[in-house]
């Protein structure tokens, strides 16, 4: 049965195999696309290219891990080097469809990563964030912390929140006055289950849940909501590019790291590990920091963040490792959600669904 | 022809030989004709059983399918045999087995497969079993009991136990109870899951409800569509139908963008509105984000496979049939009602069918305009693809909606037949 199942997993990979039987020196690099992807390009992918003649094939994905474990499953890997949440590289090295990555990769540099970013399976490249941002021309004052999101008396308007408990039960919590340290530990009881999910019925009427990163910076620029949970780079890039009159709130910051990883059976292992080494560079990080607003995970990088290109602003107050964006946040915990989302997203889905 | 004649060509003049001769040969060109026209098909029935039979048909499977307790825990599962929860702890065996199969399991590096199969009904044994694993070695051989009991004190209550022996059967029903809202309790009875936790049944009805709803919608719009494009002199009807067909030359996503535009609040619907008057600026109207934004898209997007069929069917139908009833003294109407109307039904039914089909299995537009009303099914089932992994229980999803749809379309053959 494995095997016909394999085969028949070839044969839907056979459209694929054109791509798979690449000349050598290329690798395939697969990202989460939109403006991301275009600093990548510019920051790694062709960076990477001139130094070393391999030529980088970037690919789109929307974190869907499926799609690897049928490329690993049908013994026909095409992606080289992907990039995702820390908490897929540890699903992926438990459940086996990703490499181990060489501690040679990283040689040199363990001392000069944030905590957590070097796993078997994974090396991180840069930090990214939920925060809340908001319109200023719709809100009165100014929302100082997460309680103000879920207070519809005092900032009146809908929110923005993504359509999944991962996040959304932690900001639950901090509203209800959890601080940020202690949420994973209150998520693991049961009461604390019941706390967030009644502080999330106190506003579910108005919220309108994404799918999408891009959605929320939409939404707000669109007036469909007033307030919004976000990726952080996403607002900064409508903000310093196209001048948008959106502010970002810190307080109760969820925040992770997004790591490299290489998919079990990579056909160019070795020059995907070339490429995660060249790419944690300090001097990559902190270009792409400094075009995008993603905060490097190497300290070193963070110290070389200029100014922005075009709006001029130095970009070391956006980053998601300053210390005064880390005063109420926490790191997504992987570990409490490789244990509950399971059974945590059955229950979120059956409240939605009321 | 060089062949010798057969006594019976030879006699020639019977008159039942040659057509028995002539019948022979008629029967071999039919055998060759039907021989090379099953060539002629044969290439699209390879590709449909490679590409759409066998991989559904094994994907179904693995909605029973459960190899991985099964073959991941055996010595475990072996000494559980004859063990209940109620016996409360189970023997020494148990725990000698199960450290046996982690060591197994570790050196073959499936400790992470097992845990996350177990994981799907007890949360957190993911951590459990990656935690023990790092954990166990030589000096828990003398007793492994309590050197369990010592690495987490959940290894000290049955209910884990009974977890593992749930999930150790080798085929499973477990993921259609799952499925259908339904779970074991540790001793392995099948009750209902608690209350908030029900999901699924409820998205299923939802999903039939929008599906119907849509298909109805689009029947509306169609109808007068379709019988224009049947009526219309050639060159113009082949110009509307250029206008009908125009939403498939547009990519789905762009299409679901540019309603999301029209229709949210500050969107070119409710400006209007409220720039005429006929709403408040606080009226303005919920019009996305809801059931009525999945109907409203959906329709949109499957229209033209509600106007096709029925414009085929509409144009077999005899213009002179219409006329005989009305010089028979029928009104308008009635012509319309009693002789027009029930000879389009046929593609009524292939239009409606078609919507509702492709409806039930649309995700990408309830989960972009729907919505926290615009969870459907196949959203689950996406998700149980995509993201957690637990193809078991997106099979089983599948397989129930299968059958779903095929109950409704055989209703509702019934139904048209009985009309008719």
């Amino acid at each position: 049965m494995k095997t016909i199942f394999r085969i028949f997993l070839g044969s839907i990979g056979f459209a694929a195999c054109a791509a798979a039987a690449q000349a050598e020196g290329t690798v395939t690099v697969v990202s989460w696309g939109g403006l991301y992807t275009q600093v990548q390009t510019t920051s790694f992918y062709e960076p990477f290219g001139k130094a070393t003649g391999i030529t980088v094939k970037s690919e789109d994905w929307n974190g869907n891990l499926g799609q690897i474990r049928a490329q690993v499953d049908a013994k026909n890997v095409t992606w080289d080097v992907v990039i995702g949440d820390s908490a897929f590289a540890k699903k992926g090295c438990e459940e086996g469809f990703l490499e181990k990555i060489d501690a040679s990769v990283t040689q040199g540099m363990e001392n000069d990563f944030l905590p957590g970013s070097i796993t078997d399976c994974g090396v991180a490249s840069v930090v990214w964030g939920y925060v809340i941002g908001y319109d200023e021309r719709k809100v009165q004052g100014k929302p100082a912390s997460v309680a103000d999101f879920f207070d519809l008396q005092k900032f009146p308007g809908k929110r923005a929140l993504p359509k999944r408990p991962e996040s959304t039960l932690e900001f639950a919590l901090m509203a209800d006055g959890v601080p940020a340290k202690d949420v994973y530990a209150v998520l693991a009881t049961p009461e604390g289950v019941d706390r967030a999910f009644k502080k999330l019925d106190t506003i579910k009427s108005d919220v309108v849940w994404w799918e999408a990163g891009a959605q929320p910076p939409q939404l707000l620029n669109d007036g469909e909501v007033t307030m919004a949970v976000s990726f952080a780079a996403r607002l900064v890039g409508p903000i310093l590019d196209d001048k948008k009159p959106f502010g970002i709130l810190y307080d109760g910051m969820l925040y992770d790291l997004d790591t490299w990883m290489i998919p079990l059976g990579s056909p160019h292992k070795k020059e995907a590990q070339e490429f995660i080494r060249f790419a944690s560079a300090p001097e990559r990080l902190a270009e792409l920091a400094t075009r995008a607003g993603y905060a490097p995970a190497r300290p070193s990088a963070i110290a070389l963040v200029g100014k922005h290109p075009t709006a001029n602003v130095d970009m070391k107050q956006y980053m998601m490792t300053n210390p005064e964006n880390l005063t109420n946040a926490q790191r997504i915990d992987a570990q409490f959600w490789s244990d509950n989302l399971d059974d945590l997203k059955e229950r979120f889905n059956a409240w939605l669904a009321q | 022809m060089s062949a010798p004649l057969s006594a019976e060509q030879m006699a020639g003049a019977s008159p039942t030989a040659m057509p028995a001769d002539i019948e022979k040969a008629a029967r071999r060109v039919e055998r060759r004709q039907a021989f090379s026209a099953a060539l002629l098909v044969l290439p699209l029935i390879v590709l449909i059983a490679f590409a759409f039979l066998i991989p559904v048909g094994l994907l179904l499977f693995k909605s029973i399918d459960n190899p991985v307790v099964a073959e991941g825990l055996p010595e475990t599962l072996t000494a559980l045999q004859s063990w209940s929860p109620a016996d409360g702890l189970p023997s020494d065996a148990a725990y000698t087995g199960l450290k046996r199969d982690i060591e197994k399991a570790k050196a073959e590096g499936t400790l992470g497969v097992i845990g996350a199969r177990l994981n799907q009904d007890t949360p957190g044994a993911r951590s459990l079993l990656q935690a023990t694993g790092r954990r166990l070695d030589a000096t828990t051989d003398a007793d492994p009991h309590q050197a369990f009991i010592a690495i987490d004190k959940r290894w000290g209550e049955p209910e884990i136990f009974g977890a593992i022996r749930n999930a150790g059967d080798r085929y499973t029903l477990n993921y259609y109870l799952n499925a259908l809202d339904l779970t074991r309790n540790t001793a392995g009875d099948i009750i209902a899951k608690p209350e908030g936790q029900r999901l699924h049944i409820n998205l299923f009805i939802r999903t039939v409800w929008v599906s119907a709803l849509t298909a109805f919608v689009c029947f509306l719009l169609a109808y007068p569509i379709a019988y224009l494009l049947a009526h219309l002199p050639a060159r113009r009807a082949n110009l509307l139908m250029i206008v009908v067909l125009l939403p498939f030359w547009t990519s789905i996503l762009v299409r679901i963008t540019s309603w999301i535009a029209l229709l949210q609040k500050q969107g070119v619907v409710n400006d209007a509105l409220a720039s005429l008057g006929v709403i408040g600026e606080a009226g303005r109207l919920a019009l996305i984000y809801n059931m009525t934004g999945t109907i409203i898209v959906g329709t949109h997007i499957l229209l033209p496979f509600f106007v096709l069929p029925l414009y085929s069917v509409m144009k077999t139908v005899n213009p002179n049939l219409v006329r005989a009833a009305t010089s028979l003294g029928a009104s308008p109407f009635t012509a319309f009602r009693r002789v027009y109307f029930p000879l389009t039904v046929p593609g009524i039914f292939a239009g409606s069918s078609l919507v509702f089909i492709l409806c039930t299995g649309y995700f990408i537009t309830p989960a972009l305009v729907g919505g926290q009303n615009g969870q459907l099914i196949s959203n689950i089932i996406a998700y149980h693809m995509q993201q957690s992994l637990n193809w078991g229980l997106a099979a089983a999803l599948s397989t129930l909606l299968l059958v779903m749809i095929g109950i409704v379309y055989f209703l509702y053959t019934r139904l048209v037949r009985d009309q008719r």
